[in-house]
């Protein structure tokens, strides 16, 4: 296959399924719904709301943070040097469910201090600074045991996920049954709260991160040789690590405090993405991008179909989907090495 | 947000999620206006050939709009709150009935239904009943527990082998157990809380409850009594063990009455 095909062919796949899930759905959508956009008077109801209010900000929501995931993922494995690493290992995830399981629990009397029409922005900020704070905290901590060493952050983000799951089983074990399965819900991830804030907010930080990623990927490149090989040819190893962490956590940190805890796209979208271009993280970057956006956009519209008029939670799908087409390519990936 | 009110140019179209509120439209005979319900409107069976829309607190939007409801009645655990403001914005009116665990919660609930439904007639008559029942069903308390001491009962809400919880204070069973004239074996606890060997010992209970699809997942009375510390108490000694069916002893629905002295004959049987 040529390059630009290589360039081409994921991004059409991604376009056609984006087509094709905005016209699948509980409400079916008519041609006429497209012309009554929601800032006219009566575009209030029916189908046209359906589709401009629900449909397409969920759906470019769900693209925006599949791709963030998918960038992030691939962000950590540059960083980390190590195909296993997702952006959970820097505490993100839990650190975002700990802080939510302890304001739905401890401080749940705290949302009524709020005004109702901001109570469902309580979550979201709390999951947001719950992500960022742990995942600085713990590159603080790995700088004070072993400045410099990228395996101390791996080492302390291991034992920072063990606490933050210790405070989220004791918020566990003091909920109440509505705040228990609150908890339950939310670690199940979804997309259903979508709005066009969210979609905007999502896209914007996206193409800034994006933007940061390339600019770092020859540097990252230089990285996959080892710290000591990337700070000859004169890479700032300190400097590329705080960035790369950044712009994880800040991907990372808005996906889950818009949606939960998405599993598995971080992961694996790199994985798909380095067996369609290569290692190069110039390519790898952007084609993770496009890989966590097209999974995720097909998880979440057969979680909103498959079952309607109810809905199936969406890290379900991305599982299930993922893991048979992530081994699949595992299998020939490890067969071309001659590994077995 | 104005009530909407049923009238017969437009024939009301409504979503009910919460197994107790569904219970409560069939009781109004309103339910040629049911156009969905949600996974735990398990009771009267003929819920469930309803499209259902999914678990209250998993609610989206678009499934219930595909419904084109005109009213959405829920328990207060319905959301996400994400989901709520989204219907809110679309126009469909949401009504949360508070789901107290008092019987005059009861009567209120049926009261407002009756209102929305634009049945407040027959939601008046059912009050009455319920009422009626209810006292009856005071009384068979109080008869049968003349001159005898409290039984203490254990509630456990099984959800298969490793998932036992037990109900502590501030819960529909704690509540449905003080009505029928039994006290809580668990004092000094609030909420559900995970089943220990030591915590059932030091309640002692009298009596165990469970509900009927709890007793089937745990493997029946045998299955239940093999946990550990249960066959040590005097309950487990004496297999005393009831299990009503879970909607009628924890919905706080129409069949509360019944469900109440039914609890109160299984509690003094012996």
């Amino acid at each position: 296959m040529n390059s630009t095909a290589q360039r081409l062919l994921p991004l059409m796949a991604l376009g056609l399924l984006l087509a094709l899930a905005v016209q699948l759905g509980a409400v079916s959508i008519q041609a006429v719904d497209w012309l009554r956009p929601p800032w006219g008077d009566e575009a209030a109801t029916g189908s046209s709301y359906v589709l401009w209010q629900l449909r397409l900000p969920r759906l470019l929501l769900a693209a925006s943070v599949g791709a963030a995931l998918g960038l992030a993922g691939a962000l950590s494995q540059a960083l980390f040097r190590n195909p296993m690493a997702d952006p959970g290992l820097l505490g993100v995830t839990s650190g975002a469910a700990a802080a939510v399981a302890l304001t739905l629990t401890v401080f749940a009397s705290a949302q009524f201090a709020l005004p109702p029409a901001w109570r469902i922005w309580l979550l979201p900020a709390v999951g947001f600074v719950g992500a960022l704070g742990v995942c600085f905290a713990l590159n603080r901590l790995a700088r004070w045991l072993a400045p410099g060493s990228i395996a101390a952050l791996l080492l302390s983000g291991l034992a920072i996920q063990a606490l933050t799951f210790a405070v989220v089983g004791l918020c566990s074990y003091l909920a109440n049954d509505e705040q228990l399965r609150a908890i339950s819900f939310w670690t199940l991830g979804s997309l259903a709260g979508a709005n066009w804030t969210m979609a905007v907010v999502m896209g914007v930080v996206l193409a800034a991160m994006a933007a940061l990623g390339l600019r770092l990927a020859p540097r990252l490149n230089a990285l996959a040789l080892g710290e000591a090989a990337a700070a000859h040819v004169g890479v700032d190893v300190q400097r590329l690590r705080g960035l790369a962490i950044a712009a994880v956590a800040l991907l990372s940190a808005l996906a889950v405090a818009w949606c939960g805890s998405i599993g598995f796209i971080g992961l694996m979208a790199p994985h798909l993405a380095r067996q369609l271009v290569g290692a190069d993280q110039r390519d790898v970057l952007p084609s993770s991008m496009l890989a966590g956006a097209l999974l995720l956009v097909l998880a979440d519209t057969l979680a909103r179909t498959l079952a309607v008029p109810a809905e199936i939670p969406v890290g379900i799908f991305s599982a299930l989907i993922g893991a048979p087409w992530f081994l699949f390519l595992l299998r020939g990936a490890l067969r071309r090495m001659g590994t077995v | 947000m104005a009530l909407p009110t049923a009238n017969a140019a437009t024939p009301l179209r409504l979503i009910s999620i919460g197994g107790a509120l569904t219970e409560l439209v069939y009781a109004l005979d309103a339910q040629r206006s049911l156009v969905g319900v949600d996974s735990t409107s398990l009771y009267p069976a003929a819920a469930q050939a309803l499209p259902i829309v999914g678990y209250a607190r998993t609610l989206a939007a678009e499934g219930l709009l595909s419904l084109n409801p005109s009213l959405i009645v829920a328990t207060e655990d319905a959301g996400p709150p994400a989901v709520l403001r989204q219907l809110d914005a679309a126009g469909v009116p949401l009504q949360v009935l508070a789901a107290e665990h008092r019987f005059e919660g009861l009567i209120d609930r049926t009261r407002k239904l009756g209102a929305l439904l634009g049945r407040a007639a027959p939601a008046h008559a059912l009050a009455v009943r319920l009422t009626a029942d209810w006292q009856a069903s005071l009384d068979t308390v109080q008869r049968l527990s003349a001159g005898r001491p409290a039984p203490r009962v254990l509630f456990i809400l099984a959800h298969g082998m490793n998932q036992m919880r037990i109900a502590g204070q501030g819960t529909a069973a704690d509540a449905m157990v003080a009505y029928a004239g039994g006290r809580n074996a668990l004092r000094h606890v609030a909420g559900y809380k995970p089943l220990t060997p030591e915590a059932v010992i030091a309640a002692a209970p009298d009596v165990i409850l469970a509900t009927e699809q709890g007793l089937q997942a745990a493997g029946g009375v045998d299955g239940l009594l093999k946990l550990p510390g249960l066959a040590q108490t005097p309950a487990g000694r004496a297999r005393r063990v009831i299990a009503p069916e879970a909607m009628a002893l924890l919905g706080f629905g129409p069949r509360l009455p019944q469900a109440m002295s039914a609890l109160a004959h299984g509690l003094f049987a012996a």
